[in-house]
């Protein structure tokens, strides 16, 4: 009698097991599935461009073929280098304040903007800088897309680097501080330093996030079809020109978004390994 | 390098004391004078509105050791950590009255300067995790703003010879800090403190989290550190305190309960509760 229940339980253990197992499975193939797709498509259609000449050449007129988007390349990493240069520091320092000096109303009132200003739509934040920038310079510019991207950062970037400070254990404060190290010493050089790695991770979702980002440039940097590098004139971005070319009535454009789409790809992979590569743990 | 055997031999020795020592008569020991290299006057320590600390006096003289022992939560630590200033860090924390070293005032001094001549070893070993071995001693010094590499060189191996750890660990010099093992994590941690040459060493249950064999190690270290330094040491082992101190403390409820020579408080205490800790009636 007692050998029975002991076997049915154990079945029973051992079924659940196999269910929840399954199941979980389950999700994460429906996780990857849509991930593998995207990039399947975009590697099939976007291969018939993906020559030296898209890497090399500006667009060219309508109707003739051939070309490429050297300029959209070179103006989203001006983008989001200048996306970045406000983001980076302003996000990261802010996250610094509110986990060493932000338990008080303040720390909690900018703590709840910065989880609200993730969530607003990305065009209502491109209509901000727009405001912000464009209108007072009267005409479109890279500033004002790189302003617009720096927006969409800053609240991911503070509070990773909030998060992932108030990880590091308070033990390595305190030896710090007993060493005779002075606090902002310790802050800058032991804690950040043990965070560091964690934080980058958040500065790169953050760019990635950025550098996929349409419709915040479409009323800030515009879009160009010519050679521009500079930040106070409108700017081509990849992510412009694959909306336009993939609304345009044209075979060869659409073929040049779908390449435009997959050398994004690309780009942001290229980012993540060079940022695996800095971060990288010496031990 | 010494024998476990050796070891435990030394530790016999040490912790029988002989019942023949029965010298209260020829105790003439002062419990505050302001000789002492360390002198607490009618110390009072709270956080918010707990009191820790009860009017404690007692001074501590130079080149000994004195054990603090007492049950959990009887103000052994905060009373240690208000010598070198680490108490003030924890948010609500206050204290009164009066603490000199050297007969200067600690709390008019700077607290970086204070724990730079006061050094502290905490409980758990806390070898700073994104720095290598040859770093982690270094980095008080580096910190403070030494830049000369040959000096720096020059000190780790001092430190680390001093902390008895040279040997195992001449050869890897740049490995991970937290790649040691728990004993060697806190005999690096010794040797960091003492890179930046310090006068006092407290330690907060530096050997609790150990094994018995390392826990010997660092009490011969203590023995041999004595010689150069002054040296507090809170410990819940009473068999250590014996061992290792010159003078020891007992606390419960936050105030001074005895404070004498150790082989008088561990042979004939002039209290009933100190001689009903000691041997284990409460506590």
């Amino acid at each position: 009698m007692e050998i029975t229940t002991k076997h049915l339980t154990y079945y029973r253990r051992k079924a659940t097991n196999v269910i929840m197992l399954s199941f979980s499975f389950i999700a994460a193939i429906i996780t990857i599935v849509p991930l593998f797709l995207v990039f399947y498509y975009t590697v099939k259609e976007g291969a018939t461009y993906l020559n030296l000449d898209f890497f090399t050449k500006l667009p060219t007129p309508i109707g003739e073929p051939g070309g490429g988007m050297v300029n959209a390349i070179v103006g989203t990493l001006i983008l989001i280098g200048i996306g970045g240069g406000i983001g980076i520091p302003v996000g990261m320092l802010s996250g610094i304040y509110l986990s060493e000096f932000g338990k008080n109303k303040f720390g909690a009132l900018v703590r709840f903007l910065a989880d609200v200003m993730s969530g607003i739509p990305s065009i209502v934040v491109g209509v901000v800088a727009y405001t912000l920038v464009v209108l007072p310079m009267k005409h479109f510019s890279a500033l004002a897309g790189g302003v617009a991207l720096a927006i969409l950062m800053i609240p991911t970037i503070t509070r990773t680097t909030e998060e992932m400070i108030k990880l590091v254990p308070h033990s390595y404060r305190e030896a710090g501080l007993a060493l005779g190290i002075s606090k902002w010493k310790t802050s800058l050089f032991i804690v950040l330093k043990t965070a560091w790695k964690g934080i980058a991770t958040g500065i790169l979702l953050g760019l990635a996030r950025a550098a996929g980002e349409t419709a915040p440039l479409l009323f800030t940097a515009l879009g160009n079809r010519f050679w521009s590098t500079n930040i106070f004139r409108p700017i081509a971005s990849l992510t412009v020109f694959i909306y336009e070319y993939s609304k345009a009535p044209f075979k060869d454009w659409n073929e040049q978004a779908w390449t435009a789409a997959l050398v994004l790809i690309m780009l942001i992979s290229v980012l993540s390994l060079v940022f695996k590569f800095i971060t990288r743990s010496k031990y | 390098m010494e024998s476990v055997l050796e070891i435990q031999e030394r530790q016999k020795n040490l912790s029988v004391v002989p019942a023949a020592v029965q010298s209260s008569l020829s105790n003439n020991f002062v419990p505050v004078s302001d000789n002492h290299k360390i002198v607490a006057r009618d110390i009072n320590a709270y956080f918010g509105k707990v009191q820790a600390l009860r009017n404690v006096s007692l001074s501590i003289p130079e080149n000994s050791v004195v054990a603090i022992i007492g049950p959990s939560g009887c103000g052994k630590s905060t009373f240690l950590r208000s010598i070198n200033r680490m108490h003030e860090i924890i948010p609500g924390s206050r204290i009164t009255g009066s603490l000199t070293l050297d007969r200067k005032d600690i709390y008019q001094m700077d607290a970086v300067m204070v724990r730079k001549r006061i050094g502290m070893v905490f409980q758990k070993p806390n070898p700073f995790p994104t720095m290598s071995i040859f770093d982690n001693v270094a980095a008080g010094l580096k910190m403070n703003g030494m830049r000369k590499k040959a000096r720096l060189k020059e000190v780790v191996e001092k430190s680390l010879r001093q902390a008895a750890l040279w040997d195992e660990v001449k050869d890897s010099l740049s490995k991970s800090g937290i790649s040691l093992s728990g004993g060697q994590q806190q005999r690096l941690c010794i040797a960091r403190t003492l890179a930046v040459s310090p006068e006092v060493i407290l330690m907060d249950e530096p050997a609790s989290a150990l094994d018995p064999i390392s826990t010997s190690k660092i009490e011969e270290l203590i023995y041999e550190l004595k010689k150069q330094y002054t040296i507090v040491i809170v410990t819940h082992n009473m068999q250590q305190a014996a061992r290792v101190s010159d003078f020891t403390a007992f606390f419960y409820l936050g105030s001074l309960i005895e404070y004498d020579e150790t082989k008088t408080m561990f042979t004939s205490p002039r209290l009933k509760r100190t001689e009903d800790y000691i041997t284990g009636r409460f506590g």
